[in-house]
């Protein structure tokens, strides 16, 4: 039986100064790099394949899979670009782990960059933390002076440049493709797919883009094995997984568990509800998977246990609502963000998250008519599958869990002399 | 290349440095127009039309092509920001947990005839010692932590209204309080330099706490427990290398 917490990627957080490169060092940091400097780089993108290593950055896709996509032999330079652009609401396991462990993520990118022979990579960091970008820059400058970085790494004949790119404020550029462009120097709005980044990436050339948390977990498959990483986790969403879980419990925090692990457990090591209030709604990975209830507690949270339940594994961004909370108003709320962060690029998202947020309003100032419901998820229709990129999608689901679940409560609005909650209490 | 290397008007020939400094680091110059945007503000507190002109020059861009850039992120200030950028959470778990009374509170707070202070108002005169300018924040990826609030970009966290009220009182009192994760402040215009990827001389702000005790739960209870991974092999082997097809 495996534990019931795994800190692999949270292991040196506890320890003093865990941001500097003498203290990697003397917890096995970079042997992972000495040892896949020593093999093919088309055997490290087979042992990732092995491993079953999945996407951390939402959509989980098999990382293996991605890398082996890059074209080789191909004349073109090759990219590494670092997804560290967090913003999904609910989610905030990268920014710590770059903040307490930034060498664990330099050194996943030089074996992911040797592997897919890439001699160039960018760390896309939201502009908004500046410690994080403080921390990852002093690494990135102590990797070059240990001759982990630059010309012919650790005498192996393999070059790497990293940059560390801080972002302007935009969700979006979250977003693979919009991150691209972003790093180009232009309005981060997504590109038509295909062609997909590993034919033509940044600047035009074959890029891998993955997510912090997926590129810090390589030093470990490459020391631990494929066997190892599967150890923890499930058998199609195998490893350790960081799992963020905020609002009302006892106990928020980083928690880092095998995939799978459920709710309950979690409560449970996080000293359950705060102050003993019942829980209401919950999201399994950022605003943009569809709300789970108290009847989801023993849901597994991996890929296919969050979808099979019909929401989705995200970003493990566990954001926990108690009884005190509206869910209109919640739903509300999420949808002010859509609409600020919609790039305006496509008609359904553009529009569609404006009137949405026009209705949600009016509903919550208890001015809104059955006839509203419908007409949310007529809207809501209208952008699910027929926008532009997945922020469309993700803008409409706490929208449809939320009258799922609780259609109640927005019914209770429309009737101006009910009691309902009116917001959330603090 | 037409990149104009001499200095214009407020952008002093340190700023041209910095900005040629920022186009080598990359494969192609325009990927430095966000950070060399940053650098803008650096000098000015905002992103002036000068600003858009000087980047245009440096990158041998449309000043069109510039706005169009400088307008779509929310970090790029239009009009000039006070000392210190106040940046409240009100997405729906920080709001939910207090967030959005924190705002009301400050608004209220920094305001003036009656009137609270807007979204990107700034209380004072811009630039100028305890002038401040707010906005509330999308998550801030700090939800663990939250209510959460920003001063140019560093966190304080865990925070109420009044504790928020303390805090901006503090600020415009010429103090500067330490964040909770964070470097010790100094002004916006000095953390939109370090944004642009300067961070001369500030080696002890890596210092500055990063780790809360929600940060670390996770690894504490399983430190507590005794739980752990499974331990590695001694020596993992890479798997054969595959079959050329
Ligand atoms: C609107 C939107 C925002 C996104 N934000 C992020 C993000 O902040 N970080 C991230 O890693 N992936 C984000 N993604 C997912 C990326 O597009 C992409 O799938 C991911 O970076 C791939 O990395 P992975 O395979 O390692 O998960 C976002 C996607 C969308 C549609
Ligand atoms: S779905 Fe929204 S964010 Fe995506 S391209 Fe369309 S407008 Fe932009
Ligand atoms: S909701 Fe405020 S930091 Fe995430």
């Amino acid at each position: 039986m495996v534990d019931q917490l795994t800190p692999v990627l949270t292991k040196r957080w506890l320890s003093p100064r865990s941001w500097t490169l003498k203290t990697y060092e003397q917890l096995e940091g970079y042997t992972a790099l000495r040892k896949a400097l020593k093999a093919h780089p088309d055997q490290l993108i087979q042992q990732c394949k092995d491993s079953g290593l999945r996407g951390r950055g939402g959509a989980g896709f098999p990382t293996g899979l991605k890398w082996g996509f890059i074209p080789q032999n191909d004349g073109k330079p090759h990219y590494l670009v670092i997804n560290a652009d967090e913003g999904e609401p609910g989610t905030c396991k990268d920014i710590p782990l770059m903040m307490a462990d930034p060498h664990s993520l330099i050194e996943g990118i030089i074996i992911t960059s040797y592997a897919i022979r890439a001699n160039f990579a960018a760390i896309y960091v939201r502009g908004e933390v500046l410690h994080c970008i403080r921390r990852l820059n002093n690494a990135v400058r102590e990797a070059y002076a240990a001759g982990y970085l630059g010309k012919d790494i650790l005498g192996s004949g393999f070059d790497l440049d990293v940059v560390v790119h801080a972002g302007a404020g935009a969700y979006i550029c979250g977003e693979e493709t919009a991150l691209l462009d972003s790093l180009e120097g232009k309005r981060g709005q997504p590109r038509l797919k295909p062609p997909f980044p590993a034919t033509a990436g940044l600047y035009a050339s074959p890029t891998v883009v993955n997510n912090v948390e997926t590129i810090a977990s390589v030093p470990y498959i490459v020391n631990g094995g494929a066997d190892w990483f599967r150890a923890m986790g499930r058998e199609r969403s195998p490893g350790p997984k960081i799992y963020s879980l905020s609002g009302h419990v006892e106990r928020p925090g980083q928690y880092e568990a095998p995939m799978g692990t459920t709710l309950r457990t979690l409560l449970d090591m996080a000293g359950g509800m705060k102050d003993g209030i019942p829980l209401k709604f919950w999201t399994p990975g950022g605003s943009s998977t569809p709300l789970f209830t108290a009847e989801h507690l023993d849901v597994p949270l991996d890929f296919e246990g969050a979808a099979e339940a019909g929401s989705m594994l995200g970003t493990t961004a566990l954001q926990i609502f108690n009884e005190t909370v509206s869910v209109p108003w919640a739903v509300m709320k999420w949808t002010e963000f859509y609409k600020h962060e919609s790039c305006g690029k496509c008609t359904p998202c553009r529009e569609g998250t404006y009137w949405l947020v026009q209705i949600l309003q009016r509903m919550n100032r208890h001015e809104g008519t059955p006839a509203d419901i419908e007409t949310l998820l007529d809207i809501c229709d209208n952008i699910l599958g027929r926008s532009f990129c997945a922020l469309g999608d993700g803008a409409v689901s706490p929208i449809t869990s939320g009258i799922k679940y609780f259609k109640d409560e927005f019914l209770a609005l429309c009737d101006r002399n009910s009691k309902v909650l009116a917001g959330a209490s603090a | 290349m037409t990149q104009t290397q001499e200095p214009t008007g407020v952008f002093d020939q340190d700023t041209v440095a910095r900005a040629q400094a920022i186009i080598a680091r990359y494969p192609q110059p325009r990927s430095a127009l966000l950070p060399m945007l940053h650098l803008v503000q650096s000098v000015e507190g905002y992103v002036s039309q000068a600003g858009i002109a000087f980047c245009a020059g440096q990158l041998d861009l449309a000043h069109a092509e510039v706005s169009a850039v400088a307008t779509f992120y929310t970090m790029y200030k239009r009009r000039p920001c006070g000392e210190h950028l106040v940046s409240i959470c009100t997405n729906t778990l920080c709001a939910a947990l207090g967030g959005d009374a924190i705002y009301a509170a400050v608004r209220e707070h920094l305001g003036s005839d009656g009137k609270p202070l807007g979204h990107e108002e700034t209380a004072g005169e811009p630039g100028a010692p305890g002038s401040i300018t707010l906005e509330h924040a999308e998550c801030l990826a700090a939800c663990d932590l939250g209510p959460v609030l920003q001063v140019n970009y560093e966190f304080f966290d865990n925070q109420t209204p009044e504790k928020a009220l303390e805090l901006v009182k503090a600020l415009q009192a010429g103090e500067k309080p330490h964040p909770t994760r964070g470097a010790p402040l100094t002004d916006f215009r000095q953390a939109e330099l370090q944004l642009a990827g300067f961070f001369e001389g500030r080696d002890a702000d890596l210092d500055g706490p990063s780790a809360a005790p929600e940060t670390v739960r996770g690894a504490a209870v399983a430190a507590d427990r005794g739980w752990t991974a499974p331990t590695m092999p001694e020596n993992a082997e890479f798997p054969a290398l595959p079959e050329k097809k």
